[in-house]
């Protein structure tokens, strides 16, 4: 993934927009943040075309690492196609002029996402960047962050822990939806970024290299390949991922593709019903060709 | 059925984009004589919006600057961002030595703690006293008249030579031991916040500098808690300067200081109460310190009294938000504080599914209707 | 006896210090503020040694530097000098010589603390059982289940209604507070609490049964103490030996009866004569 360093002509933009400099000092960054699994990893972040907010961190991380024959894939809230997946994977497509871009999962070799994991599991060619809003677990019980760099490096999460245990006593049930948080290599616990539950064991001993990008706060962070990813739980509470049954407990499908083994988006249909499709839009098209295959329609 | 709502965002973006652009020129629709807002224009006649876009933006280019404003349509927090991400574009070449601000080409220059200081106050161009009136003349305003009043300023303008340098009212201070001297640590190099990660604590430049390119609202809102009672910095304005500061560069060949250009910016030293010195010494006022781009007195008095109070803080720990380095420093800036308020309204579509997971789950063990 | 602590030469200046502020302070010199560079010589020169299942009281007024020592050693403060050596099972740690993470290990594994001020020991956004359930946490404790169980049980111990396991400690009587404090300090049943002040500002009835408590977890699990008071009642209940502190320094340690019975040093003496 080597960055090309000359100036198009007639852009007055540098390959990948980034000056050369601040994508080698991202890449050091990322070294560290893979050679010390779930460490936050401060940089000195730059400003994007787009809203801090918007994926900027992700986008630094991708832009750094791109080179002229990445496939990229950007998808937001699992779709290829919603308006911030369009928009970044657009602004990518006009500063790093040679690259291609897919919405399969399986021909991509650097994703960009945000809020999901795709369903395919992904393999050792693949880097993954996870755009991150807050990077830092502890937040929630500690608002310094002085104090946070303390708690992360004694690996002290007992307070993090009680606020679980605080949820048991109050709901008997851990209340924590999304942004779980996850124990990386058996020390640093980390924000895996609002990727839901269901995403969360996709972490664990991935093939692909999983990084996170924080473009407002600054931080990078990673799980390396093969690397134990643990949510935090209780031995005789343990973590649940999101449940997808109807009132008689059978599991829901897809209104589309019809699999039920993906985690699914919830719409209020025009008749006022309930339907559920699957959020990753890929997988589902995939599910959809063998069937359609099937019944013998075109693909 | 669609297959989600969302479909079609490519399309979405390009409407969004016509139909802004689509306002920014809709005046020509009825209105023949009506033209695009000239670069220059805004540069002369909304200078304080360049001001602020420069300062806020990180970047003295005011002709960039100016187009930002004009694309954006006047939101300064828009443009100020424009800025910025042109700004990550480039490459940091060359660093300037501290510059000495003593060798400043003021327009305007005033103490508040002394009647009279040596060169003089100098009002210049403020609002300060002025009557704020609408002024209904200037609803139609003609282009010869626009012409004539600033023909007629210079004609009637004394031709006096100013110094080539004004020395500061500090240094009187100082040398009369009201003041600490000047420590070696003001020669170090500076902490550039475009290259280098906030890790906390800071050195004064980084909070410095994180201060000098803020968001003006941001800044003072901080800055006026503390003069209202959250903080004690009780602060007198020793020196406010504003005026065209030369800035030297090494020459590439030679390595010798050369004058590359100037840039206008707004200065403010503050003096607070004093404080007993550590080593027993005598007690002393102490200083805080503020300088941004252009011509922005609010945010240089602003960031000087936070300077102060950050300084009291780093040293003795926070009492208020306000000396507080973490509060204060990562909630100032203009681009990631809309930034992530603006992100707020992108599709949150998978975590809200989570969270509905999560409270129906709750709601059934609870045993209340679901 | 098996030692379990040994303190050598504590000292804890705040402020610049100088090369006279050891002479010019202590009770010698009626105060702990050096005259020449302004430093306040909170303690110096302290050394004792505690054994194990002992009490020892550590006794003076505001300003004696007998709460330094304490938190010193529970690595609230660190000291400015001086060295303490704690003896574990068949292991020994030079406590001012480990790193951050191996003191905070010790603290939350090995020493308890009960702070005069409860808001100091106990977290008052998280209920009774959870403050119990952080200190079980931090030592890897992660079964939901029988950290509640545990919870409880040192709560009923404690004399804590189990009705009241999932209240906020804000709600409680200031009594109520020690007694949560002193159920979290046990929770890793260390062999070594420091009790600082603990009965301070309570009604008499409520002191003198949280006083019994401490005297019954002494002899049950035979846990060390160092308690630190400015009561020689507190001291005389309690503690089988006792330091005496004045202005930073030790001025009459020994046993607490002859202590009490034969003061030597004439503050001591004047001590003991108006409590009676």
């Amino acid at each position: 993934m080597n960055a090309m360093s000359h100036v198009q002509s007639g852009n007055a933009y540098n390959f990948g927009f980034l000056d050369e400099y601040a994508k080698k000092e991202v890449r050091r960054a990322i070294l560290k943040a893979i050679a010390i699994p779930g460490y936050q990893v401060p940089y000195a972040s730059r400003e994007m075309p787009m809203g801090r907010g918007f994926g900027t961190g992700g986008l630094q991380l991708t832009l750094s690492l791109i080179g002229p024959d990445e496939v990229a894939k950007v998808i937001d809230q699992g779709s290829d196609d919603s308006v911030n997946a369009v928009n970044l994977r657009q602004f990518i497509e006009m500063t790093c002029p040679g690259i291609s871009t897919t919405t399969k999962t399986a021909e991509c070799t650097l994703i960009q996402s945000r809020h999901r994991i795709p369903e395919q599991p992904l393999t050792s060619m693949q880097i993954i960047v996870l755009q991150v809003p807050y990077p830092d677990p502890l937040v929630v019980v500690e608002p310094s962050e002085d104090k946070r760099k303390t708690m992360h490096s004694e690996a002290d999460y007992s307070r993090l822990l009680v606020k679980l245990y605080e949820d048991i006593v109050k709901f008997d049930e851990i209340t924590i939806s999304h942004r779980y948080p996850t124990r990386i290599n058996g020390h640093y616990v980390i924000d895996p970024s609002p990727i839901p539950r269901w995403d969360v064991p996709k972490l664990n001993d991935s093939a692909a290299v999983i990084l996170f990008g924080a473009g407002r706060e600054k931080k990078i962070y990673a799980v390396p390949p093969h690397t134990k990813a643990e949510p935090l739980a209780f031995s005789d509470v343990p973590f649940q991922v999101e449940d997808f049954r109807d009132e008689k407990g059978r599991r829901r499908a897809c209104a589309r593709c019809g699999c039920t083994d993906a985690f699914l988006d919830e719409f209020v249909a025009d008749s006022g019903g309930k339907t559920w499709q699957c959020s990753d839009s890929d997988w589902c098209d995939a599910q959809l060709l063998p069937a359609k295959r099937l019944q013998g329609e075109p693909a | 059925m669609s297959y989600v709502a969302i479909k079609g965002g490519g399309r979405a973006i390009a409407g969004a984009a016509a139909v802004t652009e689509y306002l920014r020129t809709a005046e020509g629709l009825d209105n023949d004589r009506a033209e695009p807002l000239e670069i220059d224009a805004i540069l002369h006649q909304l200078r304080h919006l360049v001001d602020r876009v420069v300062s806020e933006g990180g970047v003295y280019h005011p002709k960039f600057a100016a187009l930002a404003i004009k694309q954006s349509l006047g939101d300064t927090l828009e443009a100020a961002f424009a800025l910025r991400a042109w700004r990550s574009t480039r490459p940091r070449l060359s660093a300037t030595p501290p510059l000495d601000t003593t060798r400043m080409r003021l327009i305007r220059r005033i103490s508040s703690a002394f009647k009279e200081i040596p060169g003089g106050q100098m009002l210049g161009p403020t609002p300060d006293y002025a009557l704020r009136l609408l002024r209904l003349e200037l609803m139609d305003e003609s282009p010869d008249a626009f012409r004539a009043v600033a023909r007629a300023w210079l004609d009637n303008c004394p031709d006096a030579r100013l110094p080539d340098s004004f020395p500061k009212v500090l240094d009187a201070l100082r040398a009369e031991g009201l003041l600490p001297p000047v420590t070696a640590a003001r020669h170090q190099t500076a902490f550039d916040i475009t290259r280098e990660p906030l890790v906390f604590p800071l050195p004064r430049s980084a909070a410095l500098a994180t201060m000098a390119r803020a968001e003006t609202g941001s800044l003072l809102a901080i800055a006026y808690s503390n003069m209202r009672g959250y903080g004690d910095v009780h602060p007198t304005v020793a020196e406010l300067r504003v005026g065209y500061l030369p800035v030297l560069l090494p020459h590439p060949v030679t390595g010798e200081l050369t004058e590359a250009g100037e840039v206008l910016i707004t200065e403010c030293e503050v003096v607070a109460m004093y404080e007993a010195e550590e080593n027993g010494g005598k007690p002393m006022f102490t200083i805080g310190y503020g300088a941004c781009f252009g011509h922005n007195e609010v945010k240089a008095i602003s960031m000087a009294i936070l300077d102060r109070a950050l300084q009291k803080g780093m040293q003795d720990g926070a009492a208020n938000p306000s000396e507080d380095p973490e509060f204060v420093l990562l909630h100032v800036d203009g681009v990631d504080s809309m930034g992530f308020a603006s992100h707020y309204k992108m599709p949150h579509y998978v975590t809200f599914q989570s969270d509905l997971d999560r409270l129906r789950t709750t709601q059934q063990k609870s045993g209340e209707p679901a | 006896m098996n030692k379990i602590l040994e303190v050598r030469n504590l000292g804890k200046i705040y402020g610049p210090g100088c090369p006279q502020c050891i002479e010019s302070t202590g009770p010698d010199a009626d105060t702990n503020l050096c005259p020449h560079c302004g430093s306040v010589v909170a303690i110096h020169d302290v050394s004792f040694d505690l054994f194990e299942g002992e009490i020892l009281g550590v006794m003076g007024e505001s300003g004696s530097g007998k709460s330094t020592v304490v938190k010193a050693l529970y690595f609230d403060q660190p000291p400015s000098s001086g060295a303490a050596i704690f003896y574990d099972r068949d292991k020994q740690y030079e406590l001012f010589a480990l790193n951050a993470a191996q003191q905070r290990w010790l603290r939350n594994h090995r020493f308890g603390m009960v702070y005069q001020n409860p808001h100091l020991g106990l977290n008052f956004n998280i209920s009774a059982g959870g403050n119990i359930a952080e200190r079980l946490l931090m030592s890897d404790l992660m079964d939901y289940g029988a950290i509640r169980e545990r919870a409880k049980a040192l709560l009923a111990r404690t004399e804590v209604l189990l009705s009241r396991v999932d209240d906020l400690p804000k709600n409680f009587s200031g009594g109520m507070q020690q007694r949560v404090q002193i159920a979290k300090a046990l929770a890793t049943q260390p062999p070594l609490l420091f009790l600082d002040e603990v009965t301070t500002g309570l009604d008499l009835s409520v002191q003198a049964r949280i006083l019994d408590l401490i005297l019954e977890i002494q002899q049950e699990l035979k846990t060390a103490m160092i308690v630190v008071t400015h009561d020689l009642g507190v001291i005389r209940l309690l503690a089988g030996r006792a330091i005496v502190m004045k202005y930073g320094r030790v001025i009459e340690a020994g046993l607490t009866d002859q202590i009490l019975e034969d003061p030597q040093h004439a503050y001591t003496q004047r001590l003991v004569a108006s409590a009676l």
